[in-house]
């Protein structure tokens, strides 16, 4: 049928596609190719969600239970007890991990994310001297992993005593330079320099045209960055595996790796390991449903550019 | 956009010299022989921290923290030796920030030795003295075989006995194996029955060190001329060729250890019998419930008959870690933790540690019947099986290295492709070569 249709599926205001008529969409694509990739997609939706399913089964089991009985359907139903066995596990050390986690992760996402847009903002709206090599170099920043980060991170926390302390594992996780980088691109494209003009004209300094225009523009972007920022602390373990010693400091993703260690000898904290697993993977499902629109826009823009 | 690639580069040189920067301030160029420690008692109050990762431990120390308000002892905790801590202690040497304590299993010992990152304390009161408290070959394990040298306080052991199904040798008449030979016919008998008489386990080479621990095999050695290797020493080769047969002759599964098909294999009775050190006991009680009662322990088969040989599997230390201030406190401190009557069995209680004294041996919670075990008082066996330990078997400054090659060759054994004395002698040239690559003295 119509080539202009079917090569430029338009997405309407309201973010749903504008549909074709149901033949000339049979037209566009085969029974046989839509079936397919059905297939394919329901293949990969079984494995990504096999592990997750096998989580929440194994959780609801007794520690007996777990080695005896089919893995992939529930035995005795004691998910609620084993939380409360977890909870009650060493004086509730589990809930101060998770604490931990929200703090590092909340906390250090957010702040992650306002010094990228500042920076990435910077970078798009003024011109100065440098700006491109700065931009460089952060850019080189992407491409050196974190975990390459922690040990010459260790020695310098450990020149300044910070080691073993909140600081060691928040002040590193503040960085992020593909932050910066995805604030640089939609700046740029977001926020028009004629509105600046206007605010500049209409007496604002920077700092308040940056808060209270250019940040609201920008907010898509703010937060992709915060959930990538978000993800990335709660999953580091390499940092406090090298930085922290006081178990009242881990983070949950480490304090479980610890307890997991353990299970040679103490086969009992199977069964809160998984658990603990199961619970700590709650809020980035929470925290991913909640702002998935924003993300999904926020990474489109990114592409667009 | 050439400049881009240029700073990116550029980033992760710096970056790579960082890292190389810290890797070079740990090590050390000579074999290990490091001076004593100063071992003067400090003025004042002193606190000394104290790296282990055993769960529980804290409780014990709280214990010492209430009686000795001048030496208190802050306790730290990280993943397990292999699996972190020893790379943090390292790490935290070279930082200048060492706790002064750390737990270091006796296989890791002699790594933090060469690389110069535990003290000699043996000038440090009382430690010579204590020596004839502990089984004589875990003392061993803390000298490294040198004179007037200690590395470490011993804090347990891993003796090792047969775990064997008590309930199915009974119902078809089969005769608990006393050697190895009677160890190869019941297992001729136990596959006719369709089941397997035990796991060869491809991956704890530690396992595998214990055969040869008990073979009178000596896979290191070290003397002011350096370190030799002897992995394929003819107990070694021994032990390796009696498993080999075994493997060929299908009477032993492959299962890889400690995952949930090899719980599963013992769990539903297809494997009965495990070689394994006293630990274990917990090990198949919580990876074989369904199992519960029908479990007993026996001695290790002997090579030969009428002897009464064992071998170890597992156990650490606690040693001063280079650069503390106060070995004086923390001898003391690791001498009350690893000897006093009340530090061990809390220790037992708390966190199933067997301890490595003589009188620890005979701990009241360790003479109790077991019910998992059919109610027999199975501590008493791995008592015996504790001071049959031959006593001078070393461990190598590289055995994650060599662990790790010699467990590939396993692997490859066992799936068909050359045997378990191939890997062994993979596992030699390997070792040497790590061991020369860090510029270890190596006698051949």
């Amino acid at each position: 049928m119509s080539a202009v249709t079917t090569s430029h599926p338009r997405v309407g205001r309201s973010g749903a596609p504008r549909s074709g008529s149901p033949r000339s969409r049979a037209i566009r694509e085969p029974l046989v190719s839509r079936t397919s990739a059905m297939l394919i997609m329901a293949v990969f939706t079984v494995y990504f969600l096999l592990p997750l399913w096998w989580l929440l089964v194994a959780s609801s089991k007794s520690t007996g239970d777990i080695l005896t009985t089919n893995p992939l359907w529930f035995a005795d139903m004691r998910l609620f007890s084993n939380i409360g066995d977890l909870f009650a596990y060493r004086d509730g050390i589990f809930l101060r991990w998770l604490g931990n986690s929200l703090l590092y992760a909340g906390l250090g996402g957010a702040v992650a994310t306002l010094l990228a847009a500042m920076a990435g903002y910077a970078l798009a709206k003024y011109r100065f001297p440098g700006r491109e090599i700065i931009f460089d170099v952060v850019l080189g920043g992407v491409l050196v992993p974190a975990t390459a980060l922690a040990l010459p991170l260790f020695l310098i926390f450990s020149q300044v005593q910070l080691t073993n302390t909140f600081w060691a594992v928040f002040l590193p996780s503040l960085v992020s330079p593909f932050g910066v980088y995805l604030a640089r691109i939609f700046a740029a494209s977001s926020v028009p320099d004629e509105l600046l003009e206007a605010s500049r004209l209409d007496g604002a300094g920077e700092i308040r045209t940056f808060f209270t225009v250019s940040l609201r523009l920008m907010s898509p972007a703010l937060v992709t960055m915060f959930l990538f920022q978000f993800v990335a602390i709660w999953n580091n373990f390499f940092l406090p595996l090298i930085m922290l010693r006081s178990e009242e400091l881990f983070p949950v993703v480490f304090g479980l790796y610890g307890w997991n260690n353990q299970l040679n000898q103490i086969p009992e904290l199977r069964g809160l390991v998984l658990i603990g697993a199961l619970l700590s993977v709650i809020p980035l499902i929470v925290i991913f449903l909640l702002l998935q629109r924003f993300w999904r826009n926020g990474l489109g823009t990114g592409a667009l550019k | 956009m050439k400049t881009r690639i240029l700073t990116a580069t550029a980033g992760v040189a710096l970056s790579a010299l960082l890292l190389a920067g810290c890797a070079g301030g740990g090590s050390s160029d000579s074999a290990g022989s490091g001076a004593a420690a100063d071992c003067a008692p400090s003025d004042g109050p002193v606190t000394l921290e104290f790296t282990s990762w055993i769960p529980g431990i804290e409780k014990v120390v709280d214990m010492w923290n209430s009686a000795n308000p001048d030496i208190q002892v802050k306790v730290q905790t990280g993943p397990n030796g292999n699996n972190g801590t020893y790379q943090n202690f390292f790490n935290q040497i070279a930082a200048g920030n060492a706790p002064d304590l750390g737990q270091i299993e006796y296989d890791a010992l002699p790594n933090f030795l060469v690389q110069d990152g535990v003290e000699n304390i043996a000038g440090c009161a009382d430690v010579m003295a204590a020596k004839d408290q502990f089984v004589g070959w875990a003392w061993n394990q803390a000298t490294l075989g040198q004179d007037n040298a200690v590395y470490g306080i011993p804090q347990d052991i891993g003796p090792m006995a047969l775990f064997y199904r008590k309930d199915l040798f009974e119902k078809n008449g089969i005769a608990i194996p006393t050697t190895w030979d009677e160890y190869t016919e019941a297992a001729k008998k136990v596959r006719a029955l369709g089941g397997y008489i035990t796991n060869f386990s491809q991956s704890d080479i530690n396992q595998f060190a214990g055969f040869v621990w008990q073979a009178g095999g000596q896979w290191f050695g070290n003397d002011s001329d350096g370190w030799t290797v002897s992995l394929t020493d003819p107990a070694s080769t021994k032990v390796a060729d009696y498993w080999q047969s075994l493997i060929d002759q299908d009477l032993v599964s492959t299962y890889p250890a400690w995952t949930d098909e090899w719980n599963n294999a013992y769990n539903s009775s297809k494997v009965w019998t495990w070689n394994s050190a006293v630990w274990g006991a917990n090990s198949i009680s919580s990876g074989a419930p369904d199992t519960a009662g029908g479990w007993a322990v026996a001695d290790l088969p002997q090579w030969k008959a009428g002897d009464a040989v064992s071998g170890n599997w597992g156990g650490s230390s606690i040693a001063v870690l280079k650069g503390s201030t106060h070995a004086y406190e923390a001898t003391k401190f690791a001498l009350w933790l690893n000897t006093s009557q009340e530090a061990l069995t809390a220790l037992n209680e708390e966190a199933n540690i067997y301890p490595a004294t003589t009188e620890g041996l005979k701990l009241p919670s360790l003479a109790k019947g077991v019910d998992f075990y059919g109610g027999q008082k199975i501590y008493d066996v791995f008592a015996k099986a504790a001071t049959e330990v031959t006593p001078d078997f070393t461990w190598g400054p590289t055995m994650t290295k060599t662990y790790a090659d010699v467990s590939d060759g396993f692997k490859a054994a066992v799936s068909g492709s050359g045997t378990l004395a191939d890997a062994l002698q993979k596992g030699q040239d390997a070792t040497i070569g790590a061991l020369e690559s860090q510029s270890i003295p190596v006698k051949k």
